[in-house]
């Protein structure tokens, strides 16, 4: 057998290593550039200017981030009981249905009620399409990856449907629905900043990133100080000890699908609520993925999330920027680094531990043989 | 003559563990030899050393005199080693031919080989009485069919030296017998036989000699003729004198657990519990004694909740629970019992979590994790400071992963969560295994404190002395049937002996 | 009621065209997951083989060319899957993901870069590509009722790569059952430790799966861009693979049976064109969704258990630790 490689520190496991997996996937990606004739460093400086520095880069690029959170948070609570949650692409697209629906229904009511229940009827739409998976694992050990990939194309077929026929707006010919009423718009963050007389550039940033910050700390609170959560992390952990324990493995299944999927539907509220105040086909634009990338990179932490999904959502609008400046680059560019990061951080995630660790553990003996 | 397999100073360890140190064995060929030794001895890991599924870390390896490096099973079997191994390697999709024929196809294409592995089979069928349909399914043979197939794959290759690991674990007592008659004509053939077992009976009515481990060592080699089970059972049970403790009579007031011809079978159809009855009253220890691999594991499962009852129910403080009923760990805890789990990696910890979490594993929902609705981890943190003080678990550090801790430590945190929930009644398995001995003191002396304030409690344990020294009474379980139960005063290790070794009927007590 | 038959006939003839790649990919997950490693990729390598098909026969005018490429583009993404899969013991169904997105992004970017045209290669001429072959005898058979609309149709004038497909799934079915590595292979997904004990190498056996795997996936790709297109446009495989992979899990993972899910597939999106308005009887228009929908619908249902009994490979998703 192989010689033990020596456990990594705490900080390295968690800091050290996900940055090297990062690096590797952003040197595999220079290397493409390279390869295509352009300047991977100059790539990369064009890149951060479009997502921080150029005036409103930043709203944009937050913009994107909202969207992240919210499917990195969905990913990362099926991951934290083992689950994995490919559907969330399916569920925010039912819960952007969810917001559009409730919308429509309340549209005689006033905002202060109108607005919040479209909210939580994302969530409820996502959380529908998130749960009947979730059922068919613990029920009837039907496998969630294949279940959740095909709830994808279920909703997909389901919203051209609904789009293209009753739900289609009179007079228009590519699938969507009529603007929402106004009262259920979600305002923007530099209408909010202009109440209290603060100029910002207009972007698309608006309230649901508050709620995304809030759902950060909601998914904190439940899965490391709740009850549910300590038994979300105990079946993720060894479903045996926790049937032993007395915990209902299938109930914990099921909820956790359900708040996954409500995570995911509320991704819709910030592109439907919130920008285009209407139900647009294809609004959710494969970010059901990307938090597949984000919930890996964040390690299913919030904190990680945020970051990962900060530096995901520079990714996307830094790509925008790319696609202006280099005719042969365009904003796909992204969907490479994506699928780099996935790879990395995902699948190759422990590539790099075993020389990482004899690295770390040389160092220190090294240390201490000088010192002693 | 040389011997047809021979070890010298095998040496093999998994990180920390010694799975097995300096083994010397020499078997002659044309014999069968026996190695015995409880579950966690080593002979598992020194049987796959030798079939090259692991490579020893010291040590030589010769066979027929010659010394050999088997790096691979491809290299085991190049050298006419062919093994049975406990848990089948049969593919339950294809025909029994297509089982044989793996490895040794005999060409690219399946048809060339097929008409010489079907003579093969069937000469070699036909010559040790392995009786067996070569276009069955392996799906639709019963265990001891299947283990036909099992020998006859592993003496395709004209094998000098047969391994059998656990063979007779799955089979009934008449197909163990027909598996030993196979065993002799191999024998007198000329082939070589080592038979891994933990079954004292099975050494001594087909063995010709038998080499004991226990706790990764060799302790003894044998002629079975000139040895008894007594013999064995004492180097293989025993080992540094464990400190008696001191053991006041118990005081048994009402009946708080009682079991009525329990039956448990598993999904292969083998009967592993059968018509088990006893109760365990208030203030008394009922020892659980036997060879480990005759139920008792199925009987800890059953009682917790894990395992289905087939026949039979048991009665829990007033509350029956019968064979219809599905059980499960929840409503058994309910009602109000503590369980210490054979297997506390598996069942009792989540190694990865640190040790106040786990010090409310199952009780998460209790006001032990807080008052309000959320976690308090102060109260987690404290309420874990003070069972680790009041149970010694060293080091007393609430924030360190249980994987981290040292078997007895880890033990001792298990031990903390679920007698301090004050459980009326309390099932223990194997409540030293991998604990250090100073540890151990100290869990016997909490199991007689926690009788004497009135649990009833259920300990099922492989280590005889452990049983002798704790328990009121003993039941000795043999084959999955309850052989008597005895009052422990008066039980002495050979009595005891010969009950495990099924060639003694108690009363019941 | 001939204008019918006919119809159908020209459905069926539609069916083929469009399950080729189907069926190409559903032979690919099979010998993939008959071996133990769940494959989610085949998406990507789809697009992979189409991309490079429609590349190197542009630029070089070959199309065979191009087919023997592509299949080393499929085969490429497969080596990576196992790299992390069964080298690195990676999570299978991530590896999967990452590659179909690396392989949407590559595509688009390497596309961009060589031909400026948005992601699209240049249209090929009708050398540069596979035609339809129409077999010996058509015109002759055209006098005979019936059996020479089917002749003509049916089973003359599909282009070369179509029957490459057709013959795939009985070649799979041999390789599978008859030879020596299909049984090794199969035991290897069933009980790997089976296949480990008797000196047979785990690694190496499942590696050749992921290769043969890929070099199909590539074929498939190759008939999407060069054969029944003529070039490559980005996201063409449009969620193909992923029916692919429900029709192996549909068809119990055996090649006949995911075969026949292929045909049906295929046929359900053959039939979606041309019901679209027309009013049944009883149930009125139906949703030309809810037909593309129903290939997800019924892998769902047979999952749940409802229609039959999903029988995976017992060894699934598990990577082997000796």
């Amino acid at each position: 057998m192989s010689k033990s490689t020596p456990p990594l520190p705490y900080w390295a496991d968690v800091v050290l290593l996900p940055l090297i997996n990062l690096l590797a996937a952003l040197c595999m990606c220079g290397l493409v550039i390279f390869a295509i004739g352009e300047n991977p460093f100059s790539a990369l400086k064009v890149m951060i200017n479009g997502a921080f520095v150029y005036k409103g880069a930043l709203g944009y690029t937050l913009f994107y981030t909202t969207s992240f959170i919210f499917t990195g948070l969905a990913v990362a609570i099926a991951f934290h009981a083992k689950l994995f949650n490919i559907g969330a692409e399916g569920q925010a697209s039912l819960g952007g249905l969810g917001a559009t629906l409730i919308a429509f229904a309340l549209s005689s009511l006033p905002g202060i009620i109108a607005l919040p229940l479209a909210v939580a009827g994302a969530a409820l739409f996502g959380a529908a399409w998130g749960v009947v998976p979730g059922y068919l694992q613990a029920k009837r050990d039907s496998h969630i990856v294949i279940t959740t990939i095909m709830f994808n194309f279920i909703a997909a077929a389901l919203l051209v449907w609904l789009l293209a026929g009753i739900m289609l707006e009179p007079g228009q010919f590519s699938p969507q629905s009529s603007l929402l009423p106004e009262q259920t718009w979600l305002p923007k963050i530099h209408e909010i900043l202009g109440w209290v007389n603060i100029k910002t550039t207009p972007t698309p940033l608006n309230a649901s990133f508050l709620v995304a910050l809030l759902t950060c700390l909601f998914f904190w609170v439940l899965v490391w100080r709740t009850r549910l959560g300590f038994e979300i992390r105990t079946v993720g952990q060894n479903q045996d000890a926790a049937h032993y324990s007395g915990i209902n493995v299938a109930r914990v299944i099921i909820i956790t699908m359900a708040i996954s999927g409500a995570f995911a539907g509320l991704m819709a509220i910030n592109q439907i609520q919130g920008v285009s105040h209407k139900l647009i086909l294809g609004f959710t634009a494969g970010y059901g993925f990307t938090g597949i990338a984000v919930a890996l990179m964040g390690r299913n932490h919030p904190i990680g999330i945020f970051l990962a999904a900060l530096l995901f959502g520079a990714l996307v609008q830094g790509g925008t920027e790319l696609d202006f400046e280099f005719t042969v680059i365009t904003r796909e560019m992204v969907l490479l680094i994506q699928g780099m990061i996935i790879l990395f951080s995902g699948a190759l995630a422990y590539m790099f531990n075993p020389p990482l660790a004899r690295f770390i553990a040389g160092l220190t003996a090294g240390r201490e043989q000088s010192n002693g | 003559m040389n011997y047809a397999l021979e070890l010298q100073n095998v040496s093999k360890s998994f990180g920390l563990v010694h799975a097995n140190q300096d083994i010397n064995l020499a078997v002659s060929p044309g014999s069968i030899h026996g190695i015995i030794g409880e579950n966690g001895a080593g002979k598992s890991t020194l049987m796959n050393i030798i079939y090259g599924m692991h490579r020893a870390d010291k040590g030589t390896i010769s066979f027929d005199g010659e010394q050999v490096d088997v790096r691979s099973s491809a290299d085991a079997i190049e050298h006419g080693i062919g093994m049975v191994h406990q848990h089948f390697m049969l593919v339950p999709t294809f025909t029994v031919l297509e089982n044989v024929m793996l490895g040794s196809e005999g060409g690219l294409t399946l048809n060339g080989g097929r008409a010489t592995a079907l003579k093969r089979l069937n000469h070699l069928s036909s010559t040790y009485n392995l009786e067996v349909d070569p276009h069955a399914l392996v799906s639709d043979l019963n265990v001891g069919q299947r283990q036909r197939v099992e020998i006859i794959k592993a003496l395709k290759g004209g094998a000098k030296v047969l391994i059998l690991d656990e063979p007779t674990g799955v089979l009934t007592p008449q197909e163990a017998d027909q598996l030993f008659e196979i065993l002799k004509v191999l024998r007198d053939d000329g082939v070589s036989i080592l038979l891994i077992t933990h079954k004292l009976t099975e050494i001594m009515d087909i063995t010709d000699t038998v080499s004991i481990m226990r706790q990764g060592q060799m302790v003894g080699h044998r002629k079975t003729s000139q040895t008894s089970s007594q013999d064995l059972a004492e180097l293989m049970v025993g080992r540094e004198v464990l400190l008696e403790v001191e053991h006041t009579p118990a005081t048994p007031a009402e009946v708080r657990f009682s079991a009525q011809e329990l039956g448990y079978t598993n999904n292969q159809g083998v009967v592993e519990l059968e018509n088990i009855s006893f109760e365990v009253r208030s203030g008394e220890i009922l020892g659980v004694a036997g060879v480990s691999g005759n139920g008792q594991t199925q009987l800890m499962e059953t009682l917790a909740g894990m395992l289905p009852l087939t026949t039979g129910s048991i009665n829990v403080l007033g509350t029956g629970v019968t064979s219809r009923d599905t059980t499960n760990p929840r409503k058994i805890r309910d009602l109000g019992v503590g369980h210490i789990p054979e297997d506390r990696h598996t069942h009792g910890l989540i190694l990865d979590f640190e040790a106040r979490e786990n010090m409310i594993l199952g009780f998460h929902k209790t006001s032990l994790a807080g008052s309000g609705k959320l976690f308090n981890y102060s109260d987690i943190q404290q309420n874990c400071e003070a069972k680790m003080g009041k149970y010694d678990v060293r080091p007393s550090n609430s924030r360190l992963s249980a994987k981290n801790f040292s078997g007895g430590n880890q033990q001792k945190i298990v031990i903390a969560r679920e007698f301090s929930a004050n459980p009326g009644v309390l099932l223990v398995g194997q409540p030293t295994r991998g604990v250090d001995v100073g540890a151990i003191e100290f869990i016997h002396k909490q199991l007689l404190k926690l009788r004497d304030e009135g649990c009833a409690i259920l300990l099922v344990s492989v280590e005889l002395d452990e049983i002798m020294s704790l328990s009121d009474r003993i039941m000795v379980l043999c084959d999955g049937k309850n052989v008597g139960i005895v009052d422990s005063a008066k039980a002495d290790r050979s009595t005891l002996g010969l009950m495990m070794a099924g060639q003694k009927q108690g009363s019941t007590i | 009621m001939a204008d019918f038959l006919y119809q159908l006939l020209l459905t069926f003839d539609a069916t083929l065209r469009i399950a080729t790649p189907l069926m190409l990919c559903a032979m690919a997950g099979i010998f993939s997951e008959r071996s133990g490693i769940v494959d989610i990729s085949l998406e990507g390598k789809l697009l992979s083989g189409a991309f490079v098909a429609a590349t190197i026969a542009a630029l070089t005018g070959n199309a065979w060319l191009g087919l023997g490429c592509a299949m080393l583009a499929g085969i490429t993404m497969s080596l990576i899957h196992g790299f992390a899969c069964i080298t690195h013991k990676g999570d299978q169904v991530v590896s999967g993901v990452a590659i179909n997105i690396l392989a949407s992004g590559l595509t688009i970017v390497l596309g961009i870069a060589l031909f400026q045209r948005g992601g699209q290669t240049p249209s090929l001429p009708k050398e540069d590509r596979f035609t339809p072959i129409q077999w010996w005898g058509v015109d002759l058979m055209d006098s005979i009722p019936i059996l020479g609309a089917i002749y003509r149709q049916l089973i003359s004038g599909h282009n070369l790569l179509v029957y490459i497909a057709l013959l795939a799934v009985p070649l799979t079915a041999f390789v599978l059952y008859k030879t020596r590595f299909g049984l090794r292979l199969r035991a290897v997904g069933e009980i790997p430790k089976a296949v480990d004990s008797a000196g047979i190498s785990v690694t190496w056996l499942r590696y050749r799966a992921l290769i043969i795997g890929g070099a199909l996936c590539g074929v498939a790709g190759a008939y999407l861009s060069i054969a029944q297109g003529g070039n490559f446009v980005k996201e063409m495989s449009a969620g193909k693979g992923y029916i692919a992979l429900a029709a192996v899990v549909f068809g119990n993972w055996r090649p006949l049976t995911a075969f026949l899910a292929c045909l049906m597939f295929g046929f359900l999106e053959a039939s979606t064109a041309r019901v679209e308005g027309i009013e049944f009887w009883v149930i009125g228009e139906i949703p030309s969704q809810l037909l593309q929908a129903i290939p997800y619908i019924l892998t769902v249902l047979l999952l749940a258990g409802f229609i039959g009994k999903p029988k995976p490979p017992a060894a699934i998703g598990q990577p082997y630790y000796k």
